[in-house]
């Protein structure tokens, strides 16, 4: 068990110390950045809206992570987010629950992602193609639901599941941490996580050892269309009302850039949730800032861009690398201190 | 043999390290135009490293090159290429869907008002084509051609380039007598020419053909260089494995074979494989012998399920079962170690250990968990049985060298307790002390009762463990040989579809 924590350490210990370095930059910038205020009832600081704001990009990356490592992609999560807030508030604005709403919109999102599975693992269009075609007709599929217009409702406990709070703490942020660890406890105690690697890293090997490839590519695609529906109804309640043209818009490609941050490899294969969950934090803190340093607003996109880039480099390989390379100078092997050699990796 | 010339490589303690592990430790190899010099070691050695040290796609970590006297370091194959090291790999390097020419003069196609003259490329292809012997049209696509002759192409393309040395890693691997042929004409010419060749196979009978010196590694470090001309295959065996080599085939106990397990009738796939019948026995080995291409892999194939048959019927135990996929196949504890190890066998990055529970684990499905402690046990108990040798279980199953990711596989399936195990190739590629293994494991599996079925290109091999032969051709079954019909003599004539030869049977092992 200890080896079990010292290993996942090991992997996300990257993620961790570029979320301290961001978030540093914060209180340089924001000296009340780790201010946490208790009043009516509800945590409040910027800690907690990053927190609360990174939601939809860390609820979709969970499944974006699963899908990613078996060397899939899926572009339509914002365009799904969209359909689910609008078939949420349709429904409530037609008189159901609360309850019914969300199961609606969670069912949508399900056949949306169970869409995209066949197209994958069945059909066997590419995976950046097949999701493309959600993608574009989400939003038409959105529009539809709501009939061209922002449909706004009043429902308080869908409104509770955006903007409400649990013992203090916004709700959106127990959602995505409640998943979260639900989804990595799944695939890691059961063999999901191990099949799902295999499938990523050598298709054709799986498939050959007996692994049902087709049923777990479905299944992650599923996942993912599932995590974009609550996003989606998270997203919506926030605002009161569905949007299908402005909600989850370009959201897929910081879910993408979260998994990437966390240094799951585009190529399928090993994957972690938690440090692609840090790598949405990490997003979040970087907008959070920009915001926060009072930087025009035109510059936003610009600066986020560069301190990407500054992230990708460390974690590029040709960079580690050198790294490796510094430190194994400092410190050389006496030569035939080891017995078998092996060799190299392809 | 006196030297007119000087060195036209030479390398001075290389050495190369890696995480945990010394890969070269002070390697030194000296190349002199004009000789075809065989590089040899069990897998793992070190012969890898050492030419992708040479080659630039690994940077050394100490020692010296000199090309011509003159040192060099290069950081890339281009580099290395430009000055003048070309390299050819087992797998073809090529783009199997443009024209042979197109191959051969990628990136440097001559040009005609700025665009590339077609007429003119296929006149050079042809010309150099014809200085290696090929008279094939350099308009066709290149997978138009058998792996031999693209094996040729991928060679004059090298020695264009480069044009010094020409280093040639595991040329022959999969290719038949004919083919090895022709590859060994083409070094011959390009020995004649200066060149100076690395020749890197497990086959050492061609190394004894076509090699005028060779260099033995083991863990990373040169253990001779000798002049085959004044060694024996012995003893360059006992210099690779710093042992005397145990008689390699046992004397198989005469067992009678059990009941029958599987059968097929008039089972097949159009355009893949004509429909065949086949009985396999517990206890038996029935070897699939054929050349390449000749419907070997496919019979495999279409019995695990990898391909769906269209017409015939499979049997287990007289009931009639259904083969769609390989996961039917695994259920009905049938087993195949593929013929391609690196595409269709391991799953690189993921550990050894997972590696051999996979098949174990896909069967139970992914909510029945295999418990921790089962997995290790499982696993270190196959690594103990099969002798895998490895650092640590965690490791990636890639940096295993071939024996030992062919064991592990075969640890892959066993952990399945399978009744039928199809092998597809099980020795291919892999070092003399993991050969001789494998084929004693075979041996052992078939006295535990197993139904095996093994399709080997390798005669002698079959010879050794099987109980039947089944001979391939066309993708069509030949001829089946049992008993003391069993000889590569009988082997060759079934595939060249002559009468059986009527010689006295002191072949049989």
């Amino acid at each position: 068990m200890k080896h079990h924590i010292n290993t996942t350490l090991r992997r996300i210990a990257p993620q961790l110390v570029i979320l301290a370095g961001v978030l540093l930059l914060n209180f340089l910038v924001f000296p009340d950045f780790f201010r946490i205020e208790f009043q009516h009832g509800r945590l409040f600081g910027n800690l907690i809206d990053v927190l609360n704001r990174g939601a939809p990009t860390a609820l979709l990356c969970i499944g974006m992570t699963l899908v990613i490592a078996t060397k899939g992609i899926d572009l339509s999560v914002g365009a799904v987010m969209a359909i689910a807030g609008a078939v949420a508030a349709a429904l409530v604005v037609d008189g159901h629950s609360w309850q019914v709403a969300l199961l609606g919109a969670l069912c949508a999102g399900a056949v949306c992602g169970a869409w995209n599975g066949v197209l994958v693992a069945v059909l066997r269009i590419q995976p950046i193609v097949a999701t493309l075609v959600l993608m574009v007709a989400g939003r038409g599929i959105a529009q539809l639901v709501t009939e061209g217009t922002i449909l706004t409702f009043l429902n308080p406990g869908l409104i509770h599941l955006g903007a409400g709070t649990v013992a203090g703490i916004p709700t959106p942020i127990l959602i995505w941490l409640g998943l979260g660890l639900a989804v990595t406890a799944v695939v890691r105690k059961t063999a999901l996580g191990m099949l799902i690697e295999a499938i990523g890293i050598n298709e054709s090997s799986s498939r050959l050892a007996g692994i049902n490839s087709r049923v777990l590519i479905i299944s992650v695609y599923l996942i993912s269309g599932f995590c974009a529906a609550l996003a989606g109804v998270i997203v919506a309640a926030d605002i009161k009302g569905a949007d299908a043209n402005n909600a989850g818009l370009w959201l897929e490609l910081d879910a993408i850039l979260a998994v990437v941050i966390g240094g799951n490899s585009l190529l399928g294969g090993r994957f972690s949730i938690i440090a692609s969950l840090l790598g949405a934090l990490i997003i979040q803190s970087v907008n959070s800032i920009i915001l926060l340093s009072g930087m025009p607003p035109e510059l936003n996109l610009v600066i986020k861009a560069l301190i990407i880039i500054a992230i990708l480099v460390i974690q590029s390989p040709t960079v580690k690398h050198a790294l490796y390379i510094l430190r194994a100078s400092a410190d050389p092997i006496p030569p035939g201190s080891i017995k078998e050699a092996k060799e190299s990796p392809q | 043999m006196a030297r007119a010339t000087g060195p036209v490589l030479e390398c001075k303690g290389i050495s190369k390290f890696f995480p945990g592990a010394i890969a070269l430790d002070a390697v030194d190899l000296t190349l002199y135009p004009g000789e075809v010099h065989a590089l040899l070691g069990e897998n793992g050695a070190g012969k890898s490293t050492l030419i992708k040290c040479l080659t630039g796609a690994y940077r050394r970590d100490a020692g010296t090159i000199e090309l011509d006297n003159r040192e060099i370091s290069p950081h890339s194959t281009q580099e290395s290429q430009k000055l003048g090291i070309g390299t050819v790999y087992q797998e073809v390097n090529l783009l199997p869907n443009l024209s042979v020419a197109e191959n051969l003069f990628l990136g440097r196609q001559p040009m005609k008002h700025g665009l590339i003259s077609q007429r003119r490329m296929l006149a050079m292809a042809s010309d150099l084509l014809a200085e290696f012997g090929l008279a094939i049209n350099p308009a066709e696509p290149l997978s138009a051609y058998s792996v031999a002759v693209q094996q040729v192409i991928a060679i004059a393309r090298a020695v264009e380039l480069s044009g010094k040395v020409l280093i040639l890693d595991e040329p022959t691997a999969s290719l038949d007598r004919d083919e090895v042929d022709l590859v060994f004409s083409v070094i011959e010419k390009l020995k004649a020419r200066g060149l100076a060749i690395v020749f890197i196979t497990h086959f050492l009978d061609q190394v004894f053909e076509i090699s005028d010196r060779a260099t033995i590694l083991r863990n990373g470090r040169i253990i001779g260089t000798k002049r085959l001309a004044d060694t024996t295959q012995t003893e360059v065996i006992t210099l690779m494995l710093g042992r005397q080599l145990e008689a390699r085939i046992q004397d198989r106990a005469p067992t009678e074979a059990g009941d029958v397990l599987v059968e097929l009738r008039n089972y097949g796939r159009r355009g893949v494989i004509e429909p065949f019948g086949l009985t396999v026995r517990k206890g038996e080995v029935v070897g699939l012998a054929g050349l390449l291409g000749s419907g070997r892999t496919e019979t495999a194939n279409l019995i695990f399920g990898a391909i769906q048959a269209d017409q015939g019927e499979a049997l287990l135990e007289g009931r009639k079962i259904s083969l769609k996929n390989p996961r039917e196949a695994v259920a009905h504890r049938f087993a195949l170690c593929p013929e391609d190890r690196k595409n269709d066998g391991i799953v690189g990055d993921l550990s050894v250990r997972e590696n051999i529970i996979l098949a174990l684990q896909a069967r139970q499905g992914w909510f029945r968990p295999l418990p921790r402690a089962k997995i290790n046990e499982l696993a270190e108990a196959y690594v103990k049985a099969l002798d895998i040798r490895l650092a640590s279980l965690d490791m990636p199953i890639r940096l295993l060298s071939g024996g030992n990711q062919q064991k592990a596989l075969l640890a892959r399936w066993l952990a399945t307790n399978p009744a039928f195990l199809i092998l597809d190739e099980p020795t291919r590629g892999i070092d003399v002390g993991a050969h001789a293994e494998i084929i004693a494991l075979i041996e052992r599996l078939r006295e535990d009762g197993l139904a095996l079925l093994v399709a080997s290109s390798e005669m002698e091999e079959l010879v050794a463990y099987s109980t039947r032969v089944i001979v391939l051709r066309d993708r069509r079954q030949m001829r089946e040989l049992k008993g003391d019909e069993i000889t590569t003599a009988n082997i060759v004539s079934a595939i060249a579809d002559e009468p059986m030869a009527n010689e006295p049977m002191e072949g049989a092992v």
